[in-house]
């Protein structure tokens, strides 16, 4: 066989469009899709019909308006809505970059299936959970070769539960130090995710955030403008969502542990990066890792995901409860952990997401970790050199430097010279059964979008994402109107957007849809 | 020729392909891409990670191997409810949330994610059906998180800056909450009937005030009684100008009056009851629940999907409503925040409830009632056993108090352990109040046999033998 595989632009690409009912649409009374059992007859016999036993105010008078709706035709309308999502596995997805759109292994989904996981109660006896908890506890020791921290916790649920948890440990730091009145700043960076900021103002912190210098990174002179005696702590990417590796980030850290502060690495995507640099060389107090983004374990239209959250021995004692104990024979859930900021998702987070993390790491072992990240990096500047030869697009900062796990580029070049947009463009990627992403808000590149091909697509997908790309700048040149109207072969059309921001007319819910849609034009 | 052979997940690892890729971008090596990285901060170490267990079929074998060291719900008769509750998942939820298209997927547009956009906007208005309220979000993390953000909009809407809980609330899920508010709220407890587990009125009184924003408790409650004075607590936190939002398990809705029916104006809770797995608590996701008043609802700082129209005339579009509140907008200017939560489980309990439609709701509701009932008769006669512990109607769980027994609820539950038998949660650490108490659950997955077997040997347990 040949050693060259060839790629494709898929012009004849059709997204299923089904045209699919609203599952209310759909009902027909009497009609029912599951039955669930009855109690016996004996306990029938001795408390009657259940109901009696409570007051009258307490009993549900008008029963939910749910529709009715045979088994079969249920499970036609998911499988049509399912055949209208796009998905990884269809996707050449390194269009929603930031993300670490990579493969998710089918096996890890089976092992999180497994009764003996799906089907296990968080207050069971220890003894009973010995498996569930192994996993916990040497996902951790991974975890923490992988960062240099000393401890991990896998309770918060997502990227921005486990910055919740930095900031919530930062707060009780300087509490237990009797400096949580005068420190009430937190500093972060304009290209680090909306959450670092965000979760620092759930927590009251007043937020400084750091803009970028011509090479797109934050600088020491302007962090030294606003360190000091206020400041609480440091949360920040690096590389930041431009790819662009801070080489001055120890001096970040330095600077503001020395001004009092604590430092939270948010490595949500540490992709490029697993046994080539950690948290620990760069000095940081904790940082946490999506295991949703750079751990194969699926995104699932939004989660359930997972935060891994790693912090020095200094911060041990502030972790939240319970963390997981090994004594060389028994594991255990330690609730006993002295400054602990308690609890911040229920039980023990989300375990059947961590077994995939798991699993996804023993499948590749030490050196695979480094090689996902090398490959992730390649992949990304073979890339980035395409991308940059496209008519009208272009990456911003840093010009001739290479990047690491993804690049921010910008279409503005293309959208000054021919009107079209970033959206218009992630419009008509749908066309040829792709995504492309603009970027997080606000828009500091203009026309943004962030390309992130990760260690999972082969050459050849990556150059057909880049050709579809090439093939959509021409188009945007030679024929704008084709872009600027797409999609023209994905499941709708242009959606009007005006509803969504008019409170007479927003419909959230089938109910408010009736009571201000279908009311009125019967 | 050997050619060194790719590992499966990464292609591009092939020598010759990467030697291509390399010279095409004019670089030496990969560590060269690496070039501005400081080598003070390059870890020049070896991770201590075991080898790769490349082989799938060897992978399996190793993790079902350590899972083989749990024993399951399904191995085992459980009485363990607290929060996380096994109920039946019906196979087309698990059928549905194992499509690839929808577990793969994640931050699509409308144009090549329709469906999980038309999905969510299914199980909002389902869950807003079974609520009897306007709105619904996409799922949060957690009825801790729910709970938690029900009370920070409250404080947004009132502008007022404490809120009033129940003090017989999940104490995990207190610790949360009080973490989450803290600094905007000041969290207060409102002391209960030990007796039956009901509010006291008096007390609540007389810590509602003007600074008041909201009053919160659960129906049912943590401890599984119900929560009979809804209609009361509503009208004395309305009449001080709070909201009264209430915490409740969906799955009890189709028997249970619906909380906006005695006033509240939020509802939270959580959908691990609605189809999805338990999974060692990894299957939760929290559900808010408003009316339509334009003041509330900005101040979601959840991803609300509407329903709408597109250039072709009878097409459905799906979108964000009111985006410009959250902090994909505005970073920390947004309301709270917002990221990747829970979206997988909610599709499930769209699923769930399509299935079950208001028929199957009240079936479910109707047989756990009875079984909890079945259980709580057969306890309450047992020498020295109490039960239900509080004098309260209830649901599915409830307090069984063994004080008479003259034995701990540590011991008891390590006795029926040895019988393959989860008791209840123990309570005594927890409420102190309540003695030796367990909390005890049934679900439609509890038969009356296994119940049978489970009185005969703590019988046998608590009567010394």
């Amino acid at each position: 066989m040949s050693t060259k595989r060839s790629f494709k632009v898929r012009t004849n690409f059709h997204q299923a469009k089904w045209d699919e009912e609203l599952i209310f649409e759909l009902h027909k009374p009497g009609e029912r899709g599951f039955v669930v059992a009855p109690v016996e007859k004996g306990i029938e016999a001795e408390v009657g019909n259940g109901l009696s036993a409570l007051p009258a105010h307490m009993i549900r008078q008008k029963a939910p308006d749910l529709p009715e709706v045979g088994q079969m035709r249920v499970v036609k309308h998911f499988m049509r809505l399912s055949q209208e999502n796009l998905g990884g596995d269809l996707n050449i997805d390194i269009g929603q970059g930031t993300c670490t759109m990579k493969y998710n292994p089918k096996i890890n989904d089976v092992l999180a299936s497994n009764p003996k996981l799906a089907r296990l109660h968080p207050l069971q006896d220890e003894r009973t959970v010995q498996g569930a908890l192994e996993v916990l506890y040497s996902l951790d020791l991974y975890m923490r070769e992988i960062s240099g921290m000393d401890r991990f916790s896998f309770q918060p649920a997502s990227g921005s539960g486990a910055i919740l948890n930095m900031v919530s440990i930062i707060q009780a730091y300087h509490r237990d130090r009797g400096e949580a009145e005068t420190r009430d700043e937190i500093i972060t960076t304009i290209f680090s995710h909306p959450s670092d900021a965000a979760a620092a103002a759930v927590k009251g912190y007043k937020v400084i955030t750091l803009m970028q210098n011509e090479d797109g990174l934050p600088t020491v002179e302007d962090l030294r403008k606003v360190v000091g005696p206020r400041t609480a702590g440091l949360l920040i990417t690096n590389p930041e969502d431009t790819g662009i590796f801070n080489p001055h980030i120890a001096e970040f850290v330095r600077l503001v542990q020395e001004a009092g502060g604590l430092c939270g690495y948010d490595q949500a995507n540490v992709n490029g990066l697993m046994g080539i640099t950690r948290a620990k060389e760069a000095g940081f107090d904790m940082c946490f890792f999506n295991l949703h983004k750079t751990f194969g374990t699926p995104h699932g239209c939004g989660g359930p995901a997972g935060g891994a959250l790693g912090v020095t021995k200094a911060l041990q004692d502030f972790m939240p409860v319970p963390l997981v104990e090994f004594d060389g024979r028994t594991y255990s859930l330690n609730e006993n952990v002295s400054k602990s900021i308690g609890k911040t998702r229920s039980f023990y987070g989300t375990v059947q997401v961590a077994l995939k993390a798991y699993a996804w790491v023993r499948a590749l072992g030490a050196e695979g970790l480094r090689e996902v990240s090398e490959i992730a990096v390649l992949n990304n500047n073979y890339v980035l050199e395409k991308i940059k030869k496209i008519r009208g697009a272009s990456a911003p900062y840093a010009r001739g430097r290479r990047r690491i796990e993804q690049v921010r580029y910008s279409w503005e070049q293309l959208h000054q010279d021919t009107g079209v947009t970033t959206e218009d463009i992630a419009l008509r990627m749908a066309d040829y059964g792709m995504h492309l992403w603009s970027s997080h808000h606000p828009f500091i590149v203009p026309q943004p979008f962030t390309i992130e091909p990760t260690e999972s697509y082969s050459k050849e997908e990556l150059d057909e994402y880049v050709a579809v790309l090439t093939k959509i700048s021409e188009e945007a040149y030679t024929e704008p109107e084709t872009v600027k109207t797409a999609p023209h072969r994905s499941v709708c059309r242009k959606i009007d957007h005006h509803d969504f921001d008019d409170p007479a007319k927003w419909a959230i819910t089938w109910r408010l849809y009736k009571r201000k849609h279908l009311a009125k034009n019967p | 020729m050997t050619e060194r052979r790719a590992h499966p997940y990464i292609p591009n690892s092939v020598p010759r392909v990467k030697a291509e890729m390399l010279a095409e971008i004019g670089a030496r090596d990969v560590d060269e891409l690496y070039g501005d990285i400081p080598e003070s901060l390059r870890f020049r170490g070896k991770m201590d990670i075991p080898g790769p267990i490349a082989s799938e079929s060897l992978l399996k074998k190793h993790v079902e191997g350590i899972l083989a060291k749990n024993t399951s719900c399904e191995e085992a008769t459980s009485f363990l409810g607290a929060g996380c509750y096994n109920h039946y998942v019906p196979v087309i939820c698990d059928e549905i949330n194992r499509r690839s298209e929808f577990i793969t997927a994640y931050a699509g547009e409308p144009y090549e994610d329709f469906g999980r956009f038309q999905v969510l906007w299914e199980y909002e208005s389902l869950m807003a059906e079974l609520l009897d309220m306007d709105i619904c979000n996409v799922p949060t993390y957690d009825w801790f998180q729910a709970a938690s953000t029900s009370l920070r909009m409250s404080g947004r809407y009132t502008g007022r800056g404490k809120a009033l809980l129940a003090a017989n609330i999940s104490p995990d899920r207190l610790k949360a909450i009080r973490n989450y508010c803290q600094p905007v709220l000041m969290i207060e407890t409102v002391a209960f009937d030990p007796k039956t587990g009901l509010m006291e009125l008096a007390d609540l009184q007389a810590k509602l005030s003007s600074d008041v924003a909201a009053v919160y408790f659960e129906n049912p409650g943590y401890l599984g009684f119900l929560e009979t004075q809804g209609q009361r607590i509503a009208d004395l936190a309305h009449a001080a100008g709070a909201l009264l939002v209430v915490g409740a398990d969906p799955n009890s809705l189709g028997v249970l009056t619906p909380p906006s029916q005695y006033g509240a104006d939020l509802v939270c809770g959580d959908i691990q009851t609605l189809g999805n797995h338990m999974s060692f608590g990894g299957g939760m996701g929290g559900f808010i629940a408003t009316r339509d008043e334009e003041k509330l609802v900005m101040e979601y700082p959840s991803r609300l999907f509407g329903i709408s129209t597109t250039e072709v005339p009878g097409e459905y579009g799906f979108g964000d409503v009111a985006y410009d509140r959250t902090s994909f907008a505005h970073r920390e200017k947004g309301k709270e925040f917002i990221g990747t939560a829970a979206a997988l489980h909610g599709i499930t309990a769209c699923v769930y409830l399509a299935l079950m439609g208001p028929v199957g709701m009240q079936e479910l509701g109707v047989h756990l009632l009875q079984k909890a009932q079945y259980l709580a008769k057969k306890l309450s006669a047992i020498k020295g056993v109490r039960a239900p512990g509080l004098e309260s109607p209830f649901y599915k769980e409830f307090v069984v108090d063994f004080n008479g027994t003259g034995r701990t609820v540590a011991e008891i539950n390590g006795a029926l352990l040895e019988h393959r038998i989860f008791g209840g949660k123990d309570l005594s650490k927890d409420f102190p109040v309540l003695g030796q108490s367990a909390l005890y659950c049934v679900t439609e997955l509890v038969s009356q046999e296994e119940i049978d077997r489970f009185v005969t040997v703590l019988n046998d347990i608590v009567g010394g033998k």
